[in-house]
């Protein structure tokens, strides 16, 4: 089997390691990784902003680098909502693109859902000993419908132990440029979440967003909590012995 | 419906420091999540009654002029008065209009936004007439000169001592802050006042087009005193108010009080058929019935429709975490939260209200909650959609996003401008992402990218 990674803006610049690690777990599992280096951005950013032709700009070149491709993975459950959920949307009134539009939204997965749904991921050779929580994103959840994927994955590395996180469903405040433009508000919710997190007991935090990530990394650290967090490919990377 | 005086941002930050409002609204919301999750699922399958719920509300919207037509010719045939009003003015002058003929000294008011928006008290109280609120939260809210915080509970933001102080200053004693005292000295201020009132007026939850009935629904009692004492009774609705017939109101409030407050039904569901009969022994002598489009019609045909489904049960900001932040206040119109944002702009104009389209970090868990399944976030990436595209003043902020649409449609361009992220400028303290910075850590962009290692460990492979 092979696919075509989608490594998204913030994993290409910010952390490249997630993308090595989705590389590593999906060979692991005899999955032939291909990464068209023509690739961009998504074009979330520019469409939540309300940019909606600049967007297409950008989702009109994703679908031409990935459209021939069986399988698109993304190591983001927001991009992947984006793909699937908005570009049918984005190109309403052109519908040559709605069509393409809507074949690239069709192969689009996010990380834990391709494990789950298409490989039926039975074994990993992983271990992670640690007391963790996870962290559902918006977009992923409410989005995708991608509640139980990540545990599901998850329960498979030995030594793990998932804490559940207090108001689990509650945003971060992440929410991309909303939290440049609303900051008062975005950090509000980012304390908020680390309080949940404190209470969880865990000492790392795991998700399937890196803005979340960024979002919740950048405040903890700022406040001199040592929360540490990784993404979820970071944790199915980590081999055995 | 009108803006404060106060910016935005003043509000948000006035919100963000008021720490007692901060903490009720926090628990209130924590309590009506595992009440509302509770007694949702004792209903079976929440999701049917959710899209039933939606059916029944696009279809009347949809057909929102023959329903109104039959609602109105019904009222009249139980021997009401039906009046339309296009605006807040038209509604007040009719309003005034009944007072003036009626010679009404005191007016009893329950449960009613739609007054709210169009400034009723003030313009009855132009014209020399006293006007109480009965509800308590609202009674609350007209004593201390406030605003209400919460479309189901107006006086959230206000602590008991707070309650007390207010109630005292009117009771011209020092009442204690417990619950049953304030509640006592309420109902002995207000029973007087109800027998006193030549005229009550309350809202409408629900009008039923096949009986020309309203339905009201309530927890204190109020509105069966507001609506049948005295020998007036006026109700204010919004014009998309409405149900077809008994048997689409069943589900409705069967989803109302359940989304509302966590309640499995209501105390009250007052339904009012029109004045008084021959042989009634109570009830108003002459029923009005003012049904207001204060800028409703303006969604009508739009891609934003199904905003008039709204039921106004208040639960897209019992769940959503900027209002749990920055409370209702913040919001600056009438209907706060999720809801307010996307109504408030389209009722009024855009461009005074763009910024509430981007108090969202679009959770979505506001459209999740929607009992009748507005697609409340969905709505906001619309708003903002139609702000970039009339908006004159965010001149830099297109610039960039022109010049991020053409740098992702060429891989080129879009490597320059990731190298250009290593610069310093982006991330000192005085670049664009400085206030991200003021609260937050950015992290350090790697040393070497996905792309770069890939081309250095995977070269060739493609």
């Amino acid at each position: 089997m092979k696919v075509a990674l989608f490594v998204t803006c913030l994993a290409d610049v910010f952390f490249p390691d997630v993308g090595k690690s989705v590389v590593q777990v999906l060979e692991s599992q005899g999955v032939e990784v291909v990464f068209p280096p023509d690739q961009t951005c998504c074009g979330q950013v520019t469409f939540n902003s309300g940019y909606w032709e600049d967007s297409k700009k950008s989702a009109k070149h994703f679908i031409e680098v990935f459209e021939n491709e069986e399988y698109i993975i993304a190591p983001s459950g927001s991009c992947a909502s984006m793909i699937r959920l908005h570009y049918p949307k984005l190109f309403e009134d052109e519908p040559n693109w709605k069509k393409r539009a809507e074949q690239v939204a069709e192969r689009v997965y996010e990380f834990s859902e391709f494990l789950v749904h298409v490989l039926g991921l039975e074994q990993l050779q992983a271990s992670f000993p640690a007391k963790a929580t996870y962290h559902q994103s918006c977009h992923m959840g409410r989005g995708l419908g991608l509640i139980n994927e990540p545990l599901q994955v998850l329960s498979k590395v030995e030594g793990l132990q998932i804490e559940p996180l207090p108001n689990q469903e509650d945003c971060c405040g992440f929410g991309g440029t909303f939290s440049v433009k609303m900051p008062e508000i975005s950090v509000a919710m980012a304390s908020e979440k680390i309080k949940h997190i404190n209470e969880s007991g865990a000492d790392l935090v795991i998700t399937s967003d890196l803005g979340c990530l960024m979002h919740i990394g950048g405040f903890a650290k700022r406040q001199g909590n040592g929360i540490r967090m990784l993404h979820v490919a970071e944790v199915l990377a980590n081999q055995k012995g | 419906m009108s803006m404060p005086n106060q910016t935005f941002r003043t509000r948000v930050s006035e919100g963000l420091q008021d720490a007692y409002r901060r903490n009720v609204v926090g628990k209130v919301q924590d309590y009506f999540r595992a009440m509302r999750n509770n007694i949702f699922e004792e209903l079976g399958n929440v999701e049917e009654w959710r899209e039933r719920a939606a059916q029944i509300r696009s279809h009347t919207i949809e057909n929102l002029d023959a329903y109104l037509e039959m609602f109105s010719e019904n009222i009249q045939k139980n021997g009401g008065h039906v009046a339309f009003a296009a605006d807040a003015a038209e509604a007040n002058r009719y309003i005034q209009s009944v007072a003036k003929q009626h010679e009404v000294k005191t007016v009893v008011k329950s449960k009613s936004m739609v007054t709210e928006e169009i400034h009723l008290n003030g313009a009855l109280e132009d014209i020399g007439v006293e006007v109480f609120e009965t509800d308590l939260g609202e009674f609350i809210i007209q004593l201390d000169n406030d605003r209400p915080s919460h479309i189901v509970g107006p006086a959230m933001h206000k602590s008991k001592q707070q309650v007390a102080e207010i109630f005292s200053k009117k009771a011209g004693e020092t009442l204690p802050a417990d619950a049953q005292e304030l509640g006592r000295f309420a109902r002995e201020y207000l029973r007087d006042k109800f027998f006193r009132a030549d005229m009550g007026i309350t809202g409408c939850n629900f009008g039923v087009a096949e009986s020309g009935s309203v339905v009201i629904v309530s927890n204190e009692g109020n509105v069966e005193m507001t609506s049948s004492l005295p020998r007036v009774h006026v109700v204010v609705m919004g014009m998309e108010r409405l149900v077809p017939s008994w048997e689409e109101l069943d589900v409705l409030i069967s989803l109302l009080p359940r989304s509302a407050t966590g309640q499995r039904t209501i105390s009250y569901a007052t339904a009012i058929h029109g004045p008084k009969r021959e042989n009634d022994l109570d009830g108003p002598e002459e029923w009005h019935v003012v049904i207001v489009d204060n800028g409703r019609s303006k969604l009508l045909g739009t891609k934003y429709q199904q905003a008039l489904n709204c039921i106004r049960c208040g639960n897209c900001s019992n769940v959503c975490p900027v209002y749990r932040h920055i409370g209702g206040h913040a919001y600056g119109g009438v209907y706060n939260g999720p809801i307010g944002a996307v109504i408030t702009p389209l009722m009024e104009n855009l461009p005074e209200w763009k910024e509430l389209a981007f108090a969202s970090s679009l959770c979505g868990a506001c459209t999740e909650a929607c009992p009748v399944k507005i697609p409340l976030h969905e709505y906001l990436i619309e708003l903002r959609h139609d702000v970039t595209e009339t908006s004159e003043d965010t001149w830099s902020e297109r610039m960039v996003a022109h010049l991020f649409g053409t740098a992702t449609a060429h891989p080129s361009l879009y490597e320059m401008g990731q190298k250009a992220a290593r610069l310093p400028f982006l991330s000192s303290a005085a670049g664009p992402m400085k206030a991200w910075q003021e609260n937050r850590d950015l992290p350090e962009p790697a040393k070497q990218t996905f792309r770069d290692w890939w081309r250095q460990h995977k070269g060739g492979e493609r």
